[in-house]
């Protein structure tokens, strides 16, 4: 909801908190989910998920959340899904260039970045997104990524992503991820 | 302008750069050796012609030091860039590839990045690109799989690491100065540097900006980028053009994206008996006092339909003996 969107902007320092505090329990049930099993967890977590930050953030399930990074302003919302920052075409006072009438995310971005501890993160440069990975959780994904950050991945395709944006593999691993899926149905990809 | 001694012969094997540079571009040695660059873009036609590419360039190939090679800039379709800057450079004028994230995916992208570079391309220009709302055909499908500085990136990769985004290697890495754009005029103006610092940790090394006709605005903005040391890590090229009248500049603050031009510089241009002659006095003015702009390493004078006054301008400005 655009509204609560907003709202969400304007309180990105208590939602930084809320997301650190998530993640290190995350991580810290990182065995218990192994146990579990990932897969198990995979459908119930990301309907909460998607119900929870749909909500708040008018989340697009990318699979890859990238919000702690971006302000709380949840970028693929952005009508070109620019995951690095505002295009030159912002309208005055800051309005969107396809959207006239919604604040342009990047603006809202950097206006919610400047009010976090880490806002620094949105500096950052981060890589495009895997499409393979829309509508899977990101929550899981990143607790997984965080719990095994020394994983080396089998996957050429991820090793080369996550060395390319290196920065983004410490801050946002999600975002380059290299932990194996748990999902079976992922393929490596043909490679010829 | 430029020498024909690395220019590309299909027979002989892709050749290394100098020592010290990251491709042959004639552009990156006039910047590298602290000339001030003045670079142009070339209104593309709409037209199977070689003829046409050659004729759109001749009023900019001899006074400038690259010809910008739109990619369906305002998401209207032309001729490819991919095509005008193959066919420039076998003509011996350097060119700078636009590549904008608009229109085509990863894959698509970094094919023709190749291609391009095998084409003698040794400029690319990374761009996020205008949305296509904006152009001749709004139904087209918005690609936008990566963005400007994910792009900038990934050719920084190909080039440096040798490989592909997926890791496949590539036998030739291609030899690319990598540029970007910024918008020092647009909102959200107190992060635009921030923005342009992004693009130089993602790889650009030289950057061309959108009209600029609001100096306080830009001064400030390099005030901020200087302040971050940017202007030494990075070629900024600063983008100016001759308005042809009042009327001209207030359709193009209304219809194209990106651009801002203070309401003084209208009514100035309204109040001229002459107001094409104004609206090249006043681009005259402005590159003169970016010149003196510390950080600013050269212009990029987009002279849209106008290109035949480009000569005029750097004549009137002090800059044909540079």
């Amino acid at each position: 909801m655009y509204r609560l969107r907003l709202w969400a902007v304007k309180h990105s320092r208590q939602f930084e908190r809320i997301y650190a505090a998530l993640e290190t329990t995350l991580v810290k049930l990182h065995p218990l989910f192994e146990r579990i099993g990932y897969n198990r967890l995979e459908r119930p977590v990301s309907v909460v998920e998607r119900t929870a930050k749909g909500l708040l953030f008018d989340c697009k399930m990318c699979g890859q959340c990238v919000l702690s990074s971006t302000g709380m302003s949840c970028p693929m919302n952005c009508p070109k899904q620019l995951r690095n920052g505002p295009c030159g075409g912002v309208r005055p006072g800051g309005y969107c260039e396809v959207k006239p009438d919604m604040r342009c995310v990047w603006v809202l971005a950097w206006d919610g970045a400047s009010r976090m501890k880490e806002g620094y993160r949105i500096g950052n440069v981060l890589p495009p997104v895997d499409r393979q990975l829309e509508g899977t959780s990101a929550w899981l994904r990143a607790s997984r990524e965080k719990a095994l950050s020394l994983q080396v991945s089998d996957d050429a395709e991820r090793t080369s992503l996550a060395r390319a944006f290196p920065t983004a593999r410490i801050t946002e691993p999600a975002a380059a991820p290299l932990a194996q899926e748990p999902d079976t149905q992922r393929k490596s990809g043909a490679r010829k | 302008m430029t020498s024909s001694a690395e220019n590309p012969d299909p027979t002989k094997p892709y050749s290394a750069p100098p020592e010290g540079l990251s491709s042959v571009s004639e552009l990156e040695k006039v910047l590298r050796a602290g000339k001030f660059a003045v670079t142009s873009e070339l209104n593309p036609p709409d037209s199977a012609d070689p003829a046409d590419v050659f004729e759109a360039a001749a009023p900019l190939a001899d006074v400038t030091d690259a010809i910008n090679a739109t990619d369906a800039s305002g998401a209207n379709c032309h001729m490819s860039s991919i095509g005008i800057c193959s066919l420039l450079t076998r003509a011996r004028i350097e060119t700078v590839y636009q590549i904008s994230c608009r229109d085509r995916n990863r894959i698509a992208i970094q094919g023709d990045v190749l291609g391009a570079a095998a084409m003698g391309v040794r400029n690319i220009l990374c761009l996020t690109g205008d949305g296509v709302g904006a152009g001749d055909q709004p139904g087209a499908k918005p690609v936008f799989d990566f963005d400007a500085i994910s792009l900038i990136r990934t050719i920084r990769t190909m080039r440096d690491t040798g490989q592909f985004l997926s890791g496949r290697k590539i036998t030739k890495p291609p030899h690319l100065f990598i540029g970007a754009a910024e918008n020092p005029c647009v909102d959200p103006l107190e992060w635009r540097a921030e923005r342009l610092a992004k693009k130089v940790e993602a790889g650009a090394q030289f950057i061309q900006t959108n009209y600029i006709f609001d100096l306080p605005r830009f001064e400030r903005f390099m005030t901020r980028v200087r302040d971050l040391g940017l202007e030494e890590k990075v070629y900024i090229l600063a983008g100016i053009g001759p308005l042809a009248s009042a009327k001209a500049a207030r359709w193009m603050r209304n219809n194209v994206p990106g651009i801002h031009i203070p309401d003084d510089v209208i009514s100035r241009l309204e109040g001229a008996d002459n107001q094409g002659d104004e609206g090249r006095k006043i681009c005259v003015e402005l590159l003169q006092k970016m010149r003196k702009i510390k950080g600013v390493s050269g212009v990029h004078i987009m002279a849209y339909r106008r290109e035949h006054l480009v000569a005029e301008i750097l004549r009137e400005a002090g800059l044909t003996d540079r």
